[in-house]
């Protein structure tokens, strides 16, 4: 049988901490650039003007159909080739972690604007024209009527989704990035404790990730009945 | 920018000699299908087992199925992934642990990410399955279980064939979702597609062609997928339902 040694975790608990921190920076930042740049996605999907719902749609089936890892492995080895030899920064410098945010938060805005336009479309159609024989333009009738009412439904679907993205972050770990999980498997390879290390670090997110979505379901029921 | 583009690369022999650069990216592609393939068939049998568990009547089984729901949809699919790969050869009885780690190293990692794989959709899965069965009107099973049907018989004759089709949509997404998940298993040093993209970058400096290619490679999947499911969804949709003819 496996002989379990803790003795490693109490130690490491510092370096882990700071890697909890890289991973809630970066789930915090994709999380609100995702949000702003899926609104407007969802906004150009549902326009009429042609090239712009095109572009949405185009953008938004992109990033769904490859996979994350395939998303951050772009941004990790080719976008900073490309802005060094855009900006000529110099070489080396080390953007893997604006390279995660903005990786994470392009393409969690593809599955953010799906699910902003599917809120934008159940606020029923007498709202739009409501606002428009009130005399609202239509950014205002969007910006005072449909949107804040959109939001107030979709904000157990969009901390849900934001749930999966703090999972999702710990894909960092194919650019090396110390994020939570990062640093659980640095330390527990340095001591020869993967085992423990591993198993600690899975109880973490199950804890946060299981106790987040409680709090959500709570909210969503609260919701419902208001 | 001074960008070199050569798309003849993937028709040049690879560094080793065995094979081309093409070659490398098929057989990455046929990896991929194959681990997600096999693992998506586990994954619908657990999830209907788990899913249909959910919704009976009896406090374990139900119990333990949301146990199960809720343990594999809350850790993250990388961790999940080590932890198969790394600590459960560990955790096995000796003779089992010793086993899995003297097979073919291939295999090993085959093994731990079809595993992974299966049982973190599974959850999904049956999360879809118990939300078909729940949407179908009370009075079906009441009306199985008056006919004088077991329980069994209930879910075998009257409500699984119902929620089986009406929950294709939302299974399709899951299936969509194993081919990119399982370019997650690039990192235990599975060569699937994903994997043969970096390796194509460090070995022919050609970036952009290496991640366009592997990049359309899951676009090809993402549609044929689409439109297959499309098709099953035609042949079994239920009459009178909304999307029903």
């Amino acid at each position: 049988m496996y002989d379990f040694d803790w003795s490693s975790v109490p130690n490491a608990l510092p370096f882990l901490w700071d890697g909890m921190k890289i991973s809630l920076e970066i789930t915090v930042s994709a999380v609100l650039f995702g949000i702003v740049w899926g609104t407007l996605l969802a906004l150009m999907r549902l326009s009429s003007v042609r090239f712009l719902s095109w572009f949405a749609a185009g953008y938004v089936n992109l990033f769904r159909a490859v996979p994350l890892v395939m998303v951050l492995l772009w941004f990790f080895l080719i976008v900073p080739h490309l802005l060094e030899s855009i900006f000529g920064f110099p070489r080396g410098t080390d953007m893997r972690l604006s390279s995660a945010i903005a990786g994470f938060a392009l393409f969690e805005a593809a599955y953010y604007s799906e699910i902003i336009r599917a809120g934008i479309q159940s606020v029923p159609k007498g709202q739009m024209a409501a606002a428009s024989a009130l005399g609202m333009t239509y950014g205002q009738a969007m910006r005072l009527v449909v949107l804040p009412q959109a939001f107030r439904n979709m904000v157990p679907l969009l901390l849900t989704q934001g749930i999966i993205l703090f999972q999702d972050t710990s894909l960092v770990y194919v650019s090396a990035l110390a994020d939570f999980f990062g640093a659980a498997y640095k330390v527990g390879d340095r001591d020869g404790r993967l085992v423990e290390l591993l198993l600690f670090a899975g109880a973490v997110y199950f804890v946060i990730c299981f106790t987040a979505s409680r709090i959500v379901r709570h909210y969503q029921s609260k919701l419902r009945t208001a | 920018m001074g960008y070199h583009w050569n798309w003849d690369i993937f028709l040049q022999p690879t560094a080793t000699g065995d094979d081309t650069y093409l070659g490398w990216m098929l057989y990455g592609f046929k990896m991929t299908i194959a681990l997600s393939l096999s693992a998506w068939l586990i994954a619908l049998v657990l999830g209907a087992v788990v899913g249909v568990m959910r919704t009976v009547p009896n406090k374990t089984l139900s119990g333990f199925a949301t146990a199960y729901v809720e343990v594999f949809r809350n850790i993250p699919l990388l961790v999940q992934l080590f932890l198969w790969y790394f600590v459960m050869p560990e955790l096995l009885p000796e003779k089992l642990g010793d086993a899995f780690k003297q097979t073919n190293p291939i295999m090993q990692q085959f093994l731990a990410s079809m595993i992974c794989l299966a049982l973190f959709t599974s959850a999904r899965v049956a999360e879809q399955v118990r939300s078909g069965i729940n949407s179908l009107p009370p009075g079906q099973k009441n009306a199985g279980l008056a006919m004088g049907f077991t329980l069994p018989q209930t879910y075998r004759y009257v409500l699984l064939p119902m929620a089986v089709r009406l929950i294709i949509p939302p299974l399709t997404s899951e299936f969509l979702n194993i081919f990119k998940n399982s370019a997650v298993c690039s990192t235990i040093g599975l060569l699937e597609l994903a994997a043969e993209g970096r390796q194509l970058v460090d070995y022919t400096a050609q970036p952009y062609e290496s991640f366009i290619a592997v990049t359309l490679a899951y676009l090809l999947i993402n549609v044929v997928v689409m439109f297959g499911m499309r098709w099953v969804e035609g042949r079994v949709r239920v009459p009178g339902y909304l999307g029903g003819k």
